[in-house]
């Protein structure tokens, strides 16, 4: 298939980036989007230029590295799929897609279709400690984990942290990724005593690195690879509204 | 690094508005259930009694200094929220196909301006009348005497049409704010949810009909 990519070129952080289009020929349909793009990288380089720029590590979908924003959506057309899952016979022969990086203000561009992500890094680091016992383990009947919670902790553990939901958010907020990291373990009891603190500091985080206030539209979790639900917004909704009505402030 | 913002944390803003926000869709169902009595037909003498009652309660006095209250508080904070959510951007995405999934979240500045609007005007033509910013028409008796001003009001058809169209958007502000406001509240359960989206959808068009029935009954079936 032939295809045609609008694709965003930023030399750094402080260059003034713009579009630049490739053609593509005879790509095939069963290439993965990093695939095509390490192909076009391949003519650029024999031809001399400077090859894309884009973030990748694992390339099956759960180490949250790639994710550029694709023909209008984070991590491309596909329901639950990261960039790196993608794959041409997505996308029509003969089409244009424009593939262009995160827009926030807390991930500034450092090359080409390359984000710093650091800030959703912060925000883990802000919420401290966990205590756990250390030594060998427990008896497992001693902390009685119901197996709803643990399902739901799980579910909200697949978070990979590759920011798609503050990238899809019109308000640029980053409330999906940090309710699914406070939500984790706030269903669990490990980490407890220290949860009221967890949840103040890294919603403080979260509003200190530029990350916009959510306004409820859902969009995150729309275009989370890993379908994590808005349920656990509510959820750390209530972790904050219970530290900070019944808790003494966080330090 | 960050932008500024007032000194409460996003979340702790959010709470609030949505607290606000069921204190004013409270109070649309009060003024609602209080104004349909204009229309059952008895040229306004039990509307008149009741605005008698509330005009005169002590509580209800109390309570309208609440609402302005709550009316401030929930304007400035979305205009707040809104001026903030633009600064997290700062470079827009050349295409962007957007995927709320609350469809009427994207819009509820402007449906919020609209009302606003609308506001001013619906004041003009009563509230101003009874706190005395505007003079009182000669065909009604006294500063309260609401039922013959609606009669003039919506028997004009300009104003029977803003009205009208000012309350679709108020429809659509109410859809996306109800189960909005549950779930800032923390209240979001895979059992109760869908059951609050639904009742959102049919609270928002019980109150945008509703009111609708009021100008549509004094252009079309009052005489
Ligand atoms: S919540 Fe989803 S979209 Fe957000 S960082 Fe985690 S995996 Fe990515
Ligand atoms: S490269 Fe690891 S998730 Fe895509």
């Amino acid at each position: 298939m032939n295809i045609t990519l609008k694709i965003w070129r930023q030399k750094n952080a402080n260059a003034k980036g713009r579009f630049v289009k490739y053609n593509l020929e005879n790509v095939s349909p069963e290439m993965s989007f990093l695939e095509m793009l390490d192909f076009l990288n391949e003519q650029l380089i024999k031809k001399g230029d400077d090859p894309i720029a884009f973030d990748h590590d694992c390339r099956e979908g759960i180490c949250g590295a790639c994710g550029m924003y694709i023909n209008g959506r984070p991590h491309g057309p596909e329901k639950k799929t990261t960039t790196c899952e993608l794959h041409l016979r997505s996308f029509e022969d003969g089409s244009t897609i424009v593939v262009e990086p995160w827009r926030s203000k807390a991930f500034p561009v450092i090359k080409d279709l390359m984000v710093d992500r650091t800030a959703l890094d912060e925000i883990i680091r802000s919420g401290g400690y966990i205590s756990v016992n250390a030594g060998s383990a427990p008896e497992a009947n001693s902390i009685p984990v119901d197996k709803h919670s643990s399902d739901k902790a799980f579910d909200a553990a697949e978070c990979i942290g590759c920011g798609a939901c503050a990238a899809a958010c019109k308000n640029s907020s980053a409330m999906l990724f940090v309710a699914a990291k406070v939500s984790q373990l706030a269903l669990l009891p490990h980490g407890k005593p220290e949860a009221a603190r967890r949840v103040q500091k890294m919603v403080k985080k979260m509003d200190d690195l530029g990350f916009g206030g959510c306004s409820n539209t859902y969009s995150c979790q729309i275009d989370c690879p890993k379908g994590i639900d808005v349920e656990f917004i509510a959820l750390m909704n209530r972790e904050f509204f219970k530290a900070k009505v019944c808790k003494s402030k966080a330090k | 690094m960050g932008n500024k913002r007032i000194g409460f944390s996003t979340l702790s803003q959010k709470y609030v508005m949505a607290l606000a926000g069921i204190f004013l869709m409270l109070f649309l169902v009060v003024h609602l259930t209080i104004n349909l009595l204009m229309i059952v037909g008895d040229d306004g003498e039990l509307f008149g009694e009741a605005v008698q009652f509330m005009i005169t309660n002590p509580f209800i006095k109390i309570m309208e200094y609440v609402l302005f209250g709550g009316f401030l508080i929930h304007i400035l904070l979305g205009v707040i929220l809104e001026i903030y959510n633009y600064r997290a951007r700062p470079i827009k995405y050349a295409k962007s196909l957007k995927t709320e999934k609350s469809r009427f979240s994207k819009y509820m500045i402007h449906t919020g301006v609209i009302i606003f609007i609308f506001l001013f005007i619906h004041f003009l033509n009563f509230f101003f009348v009874k706190v005395g910013f505007v003079p009182v028409p000669e065909y009604a008796d006294s500063p309260h005497d609401f039922f013959p001003m609606a009669v003039v009001v919506f028997q004009n058809p300009l104003y029977s049409a803003i009205y009208l169209v000012a309350l679709v958007f108020l429809g659509f502000h109410l859809k996306h704010a109800f189960q909005s406001a549950f779930q800032s509240l923390g209240l979001n359960h895979e059992k109760y949810t869908p059951a609050i989206k639904v009742i959102g959808t049919i609270y928002s068009i019980v109150i945008a009909v509703g009111f609708a029935l009021i100008p549509i009954y004094f252009l079309f079936f009052y005489s």
